[in-house]
Formats: structure tokens, sequence, C-alpha cells
């Protein structure tokens, strides 16, 4: 682990100096609000997956988040990027705000404003989803090229940069067919760092992975949390969790109901619903 | 040594079945190729025994009508180009959510499947000259024939772009590609993939419709099998030719279809 850290680019320095009007017990080394979520609420049908969700995430900062399957963590996390067109409420990223309207969502300009956050917000996924007609090179260039505008050139060095961050630079002229599913979920990641967003979305990036491939996916993102990447990070494996997070937060029926430290979430978790969650995990 | 030698007794049994099924594997072979070796010969020697076959005639006009192949393949090649290109605009459109880009599109799917592709060849020829729209014969049947086929295969890109996984399209969007981008980049090139079985089989269907641009004139291989056949009244033999120089072509672009389809099934994936 600590190797592979040493080959990470520097994505900001650590110890970050203190925004002003920051609360005192934020780390040491987070620096501005870069994604916030006001009020979201989200429903399918009259089923209300998200019942209103007040989220700051601030930069270098990395934040777990857990919950039984239905809390609606995933949906929360696909409604930031607009996966999910949230029902009510507003998202913001990295100075991007853009307000929840289903009424308008097919607009040109809503439809401008999302692809804006998108821009700003990397999104990974528990299948990968790599291109599978290109190259990883060709995975990698794609976006940098055609939708920044990023020069052939510039954009190939990115590609290799962040290749090399993953630990797959041998691997660029492979098809992802090719590839094994931890190998897919690497290259999936350095494309969406080719695009230098400012917070990188994990969707239970290692759930659709064989127990022995999860942990080269979860090095590297462990990797990535310590040289100060921003992240959200929808996740099951509670280790991880304590080791990377800055921040933890425990969703059940479509709220927060607790977050915190790592250490003080999983250890000392504060409600109930949160302690009968954590104990399927105690024992394991 | 008891079970040793039920070991090697279960080995030669194992050997034995396996050489069965072998052996009935090539019988079925060899009985199926007698099968169609008796029954073409049967068909070629009660032609030939009715005296009424004219071999001299095939001699003579058989490479005239078989030189109508080289338009047949001609037409079928640039109809299949035209028709592709009209079938991708056309799915893009049935999959449209605006009303009038998709009612447009399923018009003229819905115009050309209900009408018979006679009738569409035949109204670009004679019909549209009263609107002072004349177009020669060969490019007012490449007209129809890609008109036709378009509307056909727009159903086939359709089902090839929703067969297309929904990651593909959202990974896509969420690195910010645009909607024109996603499909150009994403989703078609993988659709294409999935469609081209199908296309070759709508290519080796159009080999055969084909024939029906005879009727405009078009100096094709029935047209050309017809029109000695007649003049000579030897339309017996004439159209002997032409069938048999439809059905060789339709076997080597199936076989050519089929080791495709083969191919893409294998996948890369």
């Amino acid at each position: 682990m600590t190797d592979r850290s040493e080959r990470l680019p520097d994505l900001g320095p650590r110890p970050g100096p203190a925004g002003s009007g920051r609360d005192d017990d934020l780390p040491q080394h987070v620096g501005d609000v870069i994604v916030r979520t006001e009020g979201l609420e989200k429903y399918f049908g009259d089923h209300r997956v998200l019942a209103g969700i007040d989220l700051e995430v601030r930069q270098r900062e990395a934040v777990m988040i857990i919950g039984r399957s239905g809390s609606g963590k995933t949906t929360l996390l696909r409604c930031i990027n607009f996966l999910e067109e949230p029902s009510i409420g507003a998202v913001e990223v990295d100075g991007v705000r853009v307000d929840a309207d289903p009424l308008k969502a097919r607009s040109r300009r809503h439809q401008e404003q999302i692809r804006q956050i998108r821009i700003r917000a990397g999104m990974l996924f528990q299948d990968f989803n790599l291109f599978p007609h290109m190259s990883v090179l060709a995975n990698c260039i794609e976006a940098p090229t055609r939708v920044l505008g990023v020069s052939r050139d510039e954009a190939v060095t990115r590609a290799e940069r962040y290749l090399e961050v993953v630990g797959l630079s041998e691997k660029r002229d492979e098809y992802p067919a090719r590839l094994s599913g931890g190998q897919k979920q690497r290259v999936a990641i350095a494309r969406a760092l080719s695009m230098e967003p400012k917070v990188l979305l994990f969707d239970e990036p290692t759930s659709a992975l064989d127990p022995e491939l999860i942990g080269e996916v979860l090095n590297v993102m462990e990797g990535l949390a310590h040289a100060g990447t921003t992240m959200i990070v929808v996740t099951h494996e509670m280790h991880f969790a304590e080791e990377a997070a800055d921040r933890v937060v425990f969703m059940e029926g479509g709220v927060i109901v607790e977050q915190g430290p790592p250490e003080q979430l999983l250890r000392e978790p504060q409600h109930e619903a949160t302690m009968r969650f954590l104990r399927r995990f105690i024992h394991r | 040594m008891a079970t040793q030698s039920d070991a090697l007794g279960r080995s030669q049994f194992l050997e034995r079945v396996r050489k069965a099924q072998a052996r009935s594997r090539l019988s079925f072979r060899i009985w199926f190729a007698l099968t169609w070796i008796v029954l073409v010969g049967g068909l070629v020697f009660a032609l030939w025994i009715t005296g009424n076959i004219d071999l001299s005639f095939i001699n003579e006009w058989g490479p005239y009508v078989l030189g109508g192949a080289g338009l047949t393949i001609l037409l079928c090649v640039t109809s299949i180009v035209f028709a592709t290109i009209l079938a991708i605009f056309g799915a893009i459109a049935r999959l449209s959510g605006n009303p009038i880009i998709n009612g447009v599109a399923s018009l003229y799917v819905s115009l050309v499947r209900g009408t018979p592709l006679i009738v569409q060849i035949v109204f670009i020829y004679l019909a549209l000259p009263q609107l002072d729209i004349r177009i020669p014969a060969i490019p007012a049947g490449i007209m129809a024939l890609s008109f036709n086929y378009g509307a056909y295969m727009t159903e086939i890109f359709r089902a090839g772009i929703q067969a297309v996984p929904s990651g593909q399209r959202e990974a896509a969007q969420a690195l910010g590609m645009p909607e024109h981008l996603v499909m150009r980049r994403v989703v078609l090139p993988q659709a294409v993939r999935i469609v081209i079985p199908a296309i070759g089989n709508d290519f080796v269907a159009m080999i055969k419709d084909s024939a029906l641009v005879s009727v405009i004139a078009v100096q094709e291989l029935l047209w050309r099998a017809q029109n000695v056949g007649r003049q000579n009244f030897r339309t017996l033999e004439a159209l002997l030719i032409a069938a048999l120089v439809y059905w060789i072509l339709t076997i080597v672009f199936s076989f050519f279809q089929e080791r495709l389809e083969h191919r893409m099934a294998r996948g890369d994936r």
C-alpha cells in the first residue's frame, strides 16, 4: 500500500490551509465545499427513495456512504450527477448549481448544466462499463479529447499518467475483454481521472468483483484517498471505510441517520439503526 | 486387480461408444449428401429425358444471362449500403423523444412495410414521371430497394441500439458526453456489431428480391433470362439458368454471412 501511494501524482498538499468559517471538528487537510446537496428528494412513482438529503463534501475529503440495500445510498450518488433526476432539491458541484426540476428535465439549458456537473464529477460503476469496442488507452482519451477539447498528445500523456497510478501502464493497448474484473475497474478509475474531475463518485465499485480481486481496487482507491482525492464512495467494505474514510455517512430509509469520523461512527455509533446495521459486520 | 480390469473394461466401453457416435455422425452426412445428389440428379435427368432441353441454347445464351449477375450484385451492394444509412437514421428517429421526428420515421416504416415492393419499384419508375420526376431505371431500382430494405432494417437497428447495455450510455453520459457523442461514439458502434449478422441476412434476401426490378427493364439476371427466353421460345432453359445463378449467389453469400455471424458470436466483450 505504501509503495503504491508513492507513485501517485501530487493531487494537492495533504494538510491544507483551513478555509475560513469552517467547523472546528473538520479534519485539518480538507478545504472548501466541492459537493453540496440541499434537501434532495427522489421519488420513484409514489415511493420516496430519498427523503431530504443535505450533504456537504469538502475538497480532499473521502466520504464513505454505508447502509443496507434500499437505503437510498446508490440513488443519492446517482442524483449527484443526475443519472437519476432528483425530484426536489438542488445539487452543487464545484460551483455549478442545478435545481432539481423534473418538469424541465429535457430542456437544453438544464441538460447543459447537468453536463457541466458531470464533467466535474467522475463516476465509477459497479460493473465498470468500459467501452468494449475501444482499447484501454482509447477509453481514457475519448472524453478528454471530445468533451474537454484536450489535444490528443496531452490526453495520451494524461491517460498514461493515470494508468500508472492504477498500475496498468502495460495494458494500454489491450481491449477490456482481455482484462480481469479488477483490472477493468482500475482502468475505469484511470478513465475517470483522465477527465481530472473535482470529485470521484464510486457506486459500490467492488460489488461485482470476485473476492480475490477486490483488494487491488481498494488499494488504488485508498492510495487516491491518501493522496487527497475528493471522493464519495458507496460501499459495503467496512474495513476499507475504516482505513480510508475521513467521514462515514450511515443512511437508512432515504435519510442520513448519522455521520462522523470512521472510528467514531463504526466503533461507537449513537443511533440504534446504525448499531443494528453494524452488528452484522462485527463478526466478519 | 479386479478394480483395474473394471477400469480397463470401462475405458474400452467408452471408446466403443465414442466410435459408434462418430460413425453415426459420418453416416448422417453421407446419407444427407446422397439425398441431395439423387434428388438434383433425378431432376436433371427427368428434364433431359423429355428431350425438350436445348443444350445449344444454354451454350449460346448462358454467358449472356450470367452477365446479369454482375448487375444484380451491384444493385444489391449499393442498395444495402444506402439501406443501412437510412436504417441508422430511421432507428435513431424511431427512438427519439421528439414526436415529429418519431412520427416521420414511423410513418416511413409503416408506409414501406404496408405496400408491396413491386408497387414501390413501379411507382418510382413509372408514376413519378407524371410529376416530372424522371429517374433512370437502375437508380430507380436502387432507390426502391434501399427505401424498402431501409424500413425493415430500421426495426433491426432499433433493436440493436436497445440491445446495447444501458450502463454503456450511462458511462458515456457520466463522462460529460453530449447526447450526439454518446450515440455516435459509444452506442452506435456497439449496435452495428450486434446487427451485422442480421444485415447479412437481409443482403441474401435482397439478392432474390432484386429480381423484381426486371419489371422496369433493368437488365439484371431475370430480365436477361426472360428476354432471351422469349425471343427464342426457350423460357424453360433461360429461367433454369437464372434460378441456378440466384441459388448459387445466395449459397455463396450465406456461407460468408454464416462465417461472419460465427466470428461475431465469439465476441470481444
